[in-house]
């Protein structure tokens, strides 16, 4: 079996960056799992809320990334409002979405595509937002 | 001529590793007065004593400046050697290089540069040192415990064992505390009452102890070995003296809506009440709130029921003044208020209970008998779900940060009362981790998993939707990523410990420190757990940090020790280091008086001759017992008359100046 690197270097820019956008301590998590027991947006995830802040630990950002949880979560706030950490999890899942988003060459639209998209309704925050990223 | 003898010690590396002990003792080589420079590893150990009485000895030295931790650790140590090897223990001056230099520095040259201006001021200041002779004071041989949970009571008990007078003031009806709420106790199970209520007893038999139930503190004054206090006895509206504890009143009550606090409110009581059987006195009171003579007049039948006649609606508040000689602290602590955590709905639904409550549920001599039952309709529960760490372990508004410490040991008692009982009935236990450490405590704890299969869940729930009929539970089982949804039909949170409520209150009476989460605070953690730092007053069970049984037993016989220590000697020497007046300097103006807290200063007339002529003139004087050198006259007198022996205005300036160069 192969074991997993934790903290590996190459994405340790990541969790500081993760720590600079989101301003949260995903060291405060006692990995309580409450955040994961009250998610409304649950089921469109692939990776649980609670293990969000435990692969993070773990330096794995990339399992992160590539998940559909930091999509699915609704930035609704009942796990901020529950979690005896404080941590607020939202915050952390539109860092992981940044970092997504504001990396170089990752063009999310096609301009070509946005007059379908508009037509069926997608938010017009959205669509500018998979444009206007400063990439560093 | 002073000659001074400079100590730096090390202190292993807390203090070498940040200050550089040989620029220090370079710095202090040209120092004037000082004729003697030694460095140790340890000089707090019996060789660093040792060069400290040798250079007494044999250097000739006159006054000692010991460079290390802070004067609370070892300034007593450091005396008590200079004492030993004839010099007057008060020409001994502490330069605290620990605490306010190496332990909160990290630039070891900024260190450095701060421990040689504190070593230097300590020595400007030892120069002008005095040898300084305290006086004796009696020790008044009663002592005060403040609380009757089992703290107050394992106190109060081996105090009079000694042969000392106790007074035990209990703000309830009786004695008795949380303990004497609990079913079963853990770890080894045996009934609450049966190992407490005989204590309660020994104690209401005790000719040596003098018990004030329903009664309160409220002013406390004086210092060791002499506290003046004031003692509230409120009104119990019945004579303890006519009263045989028949009990015709509380069963005739016609006023019976109250909740009982005993039974966290499980079940009613009656306006005249004793807050359980077993009680101590087992003397009810009168709750005038709801009494229907006091609230409309009428009723009465109490009184003409009482075969005695020892109901008296007109009885008052009685005040107490005793002096005692020492003080212990034995208020105990609460749970919190769930009232913030609204995914548990405890405010909402009467089957969503806390752990307290639990034990009145399954206690043979609860509400219900003891037997098991949902308080909204009275059916035995066939699934209950635990929570642990509701609140506890929780840095958000709603909880307290730190570990409750009791709840996932009485949690796993909970769940093994209840499979032993009710064998077909499941139990969950949502944890976050389980602690139980402490003897016999593991081993316990895995017995409700492998012998009674109590279902463990690392996880939390997420909320609680009250149902037709039961409960349902969403949680997770954090470990292996599985939501889980229970149907459950009692829910029992163990909900955090909390400080008491007016524990702000007691502290500043006692002018004793609490901590950021309202507990008592000890004067060293580790190496004087129930001391306080008020000399005299000690600390005893919960009221102090959360805390089991065993552990509030042993510390309340440690800080019965500690004032058995103080109430068998005869004499306290007392702080020599209080202020003195200067009558000639002194205008009378009296300002020292009023700013006084020990009420210390007394004005006095005083017979002056000028030019050839007798006049009386007021002056102010210390009374030397009394004043415990706070220093507050020193600041209020405009002429500068008082000074604080052993800290004088002039060596205050002396130690600033010795910084400042
Ligand atoms: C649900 C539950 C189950 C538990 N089960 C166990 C168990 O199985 N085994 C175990 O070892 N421990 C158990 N504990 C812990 C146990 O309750 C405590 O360790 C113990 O009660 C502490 O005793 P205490 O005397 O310090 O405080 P308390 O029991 O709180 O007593 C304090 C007393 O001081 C009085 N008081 C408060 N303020 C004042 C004041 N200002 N003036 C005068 N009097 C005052 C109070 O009225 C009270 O009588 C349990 C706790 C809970 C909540
Ligand atoms: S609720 Fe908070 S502490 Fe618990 S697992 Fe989620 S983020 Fe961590
Ligand atoms: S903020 Fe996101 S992770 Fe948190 S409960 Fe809402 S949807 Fe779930
Ligand atoms: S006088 Fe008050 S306490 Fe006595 S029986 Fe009537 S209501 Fe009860
Ligand atoms: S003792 Fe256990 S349940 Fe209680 S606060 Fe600590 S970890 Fe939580």
């Amino acid at each position: 079996m192969l074991r997993e690197k934790i903290t590996p270097d190459t994405t340790k820019k990541e969790i500081g960056q993760i720590s600079e956008i989101s301003d949260e301590k995903i060291l405060d998590c006692l990995q309580c799992g409450k955040c994961t027991a009250g998610c409304p947006a649950i089921h469109g995830m692939d990776i649980m809320p609670h293990q969000v802040i435990r692969l993070l630990q773990l330096g794995q950002v990339d399992k992160l990334l590539a998940s559909t949880t930091i999509w699915g979560c609704a930035a609704c706030f009942t796990c901020l409002s529950r979690c005896p950490r404080k941590v607020d999890l939202s915050k952390i899942m539109e860092a992981l979405r940044l970092i997504v988003l504001r990396t170089k060459g990752n063009q999310r639209l096609e301009i070509d595509k946005v007059p379908e998209l508009l037509a069926k309704q997608i938010p017009q925050q959205a669509i500018v937002s998979g444009f206007r990223k400063y990439v560093k | 001529m002073q000659r001074v003898g400079v100590f730096i010690c090390w202190c292993g590396t807390n203090i070498s590793s940040t200050v550089n002990i040989e620029q220090v003792v370079a710095a202090l080589e040209n120092i004037p007065g000082v004729v003697y420079i030694k460095d140790y590893q340890y000089m707090c150990s019996e060789i660093g004593q040792n060069l400290v009485k040798d250079a007494i000895k044999e250097q000739n030295i006159n006054r000692v400046v010991v460079a290390s931790c802070s004067p609370r650790m070892h300034e007593a140590t450091f005396r008590k050697a200079a004492a030993a090897a004839g010099l007057n223990p008060y020409l001994v001056e502490i330069a605290n290089i620990r605490e306010h230099c190496s332990w909160v520095h990290k630039d070891k040259e900024a260190a450095t540069q701060k421990a040689i201006s504190l070593t230097r001021a300590a020595v400007a200041k030892a120069i002008l040192n005095e040898q300084l002779i305290p006086g004796e004071v009696g020790v008044e041989k009663r002592a005060l415990v403040i609380g009757g949970g089992i703290a107050g009571i394992q106190t109060a008990l081996d105090i009079a064992e000694a042969g000392y007078q106790v007074d035990l003031v209990e703000k309830t009806p009786s004695i008795g505390g949380k303990m004497a709420q609990l079913d079963k106790t853990f770890p080894t199970l045996d009934c609450s009452a049966c190992i407490l209520t005989p204590k309660m007893v020994d104690l209401a038999l005790n000719s040596k102890i003098n018990l004030y139930s329903y009664s309160e503190v409220t002013e406390v004054n004086g210092f060791v070995g002499n506290f003046e206090v004031t003692i509230n006895q409120k009104a119990r509206s019945i004579e303890m003296e006519k009263c045989t504890g028949c009990g015709i009143c509380l069963a005739k009550c016609p006023a019976k809506k109250a909740l009982s606090e005993f039974e966290e409110g499980l079940a009613k009581r009656a306006a005249i009440y004793t807050p359980f059987p077993q009680a101590v006195p087992n003397v009810p009171v009168i709750d005038r709130e709801t009494c229907i003579k006091f609230v409309t007049g009428k009723c009465g039948l109490c009184a003409k029921l009482c075969p005695t006649g020892a109901i008296d609606y007109e009885q008052k508040d009685q005040i107490v003044n005793q002096k005692y000689g020492v003080i212990i602290v034995a208020t105990g602590y609460d749970l919190i208020n769930l009232d913030r955590f609204g995914e548990y709905q405890y405010l909402d639904h009467p089957d969503i209970i806390t752990g307290l409550e639990f034990e009145r549920l399954v206690n043979a001599a609860g509400p219900t008998g003891g037997k098991l039952v949902r308080p909204s309709d009275q059916k035995q529960p066939k699934k209950v779900v635990f929570i642990q760490c509701v609140g506890s372990r929780d840095k958000s508004e709603r909880g307290k940060a730190y570990c409750s410490k009791i709840c996932c040991m009485y949690t796993a008692k909970h769940a093994m009362l209840l499979r032993d009982k009710y064998p077909d009935c499941e139990a969950y236990v949502f944890y976050i981790d389980v602690r139980t450490a402490g003897k016999g405590f593991e081993e316990f704890q895995r017995r409700a998993v492998e012998n009674y299969g109590v279902n463990y869940i690392k996880g939390m729930v997420g909320k609680i939707f009250p149902g037709d009929n039961q409960l349902q539970v969403n949680g997770v089982d954090a470990l292996s990523g599985e939501l889980l949804q229970l149907e459950a039909d009692l829910v029992v949170l163990a909900a955090a410990t909390q400080a008491k409520p007016e524990a702000d209150e007691v502290a500043r009476m006692l002018s004793i420190s609490i901590d950021r989460d309202r507990f008592f605070t000890e004067a060293h953690p580790k190496l004087r757990p129930v001391e306080t730092h008020c000399a005299g007053i000690y600390l005893a069970g919960a009221c102090q940090g959360p805390k089991d049984i065993p552990e509030t037993v042993a510390q309340a016989s440690a800080a019965a020790t500690k004032a058995i220590g103080v109430l068998s000697k005869n004499k306290l020497v007392n702080n020599p280091c209080v202020a003195k007046v200067e009558q000639a300097v002194c205008s009378g103006c009296l300002a020292c008086i009023k700013i006084c807290p020990y009420e210390a200063i007394t004005e006095q007339v005083i017979e002056e001759k000028t030019r050839g002529k007798v006049r009386l003139r007021r002056v102010a004087e210390v009374n030397e017992t009394l004043c415990q050198g706070c220093g507050g006259c020193t600041v209020a007198c405009r002429p500068g008359a008082i000074d604080l022996k052993g800290f004088s205005n002039q060596q205050i300036l002396a130690e600033v100046d010795a910084i400042c160069r």
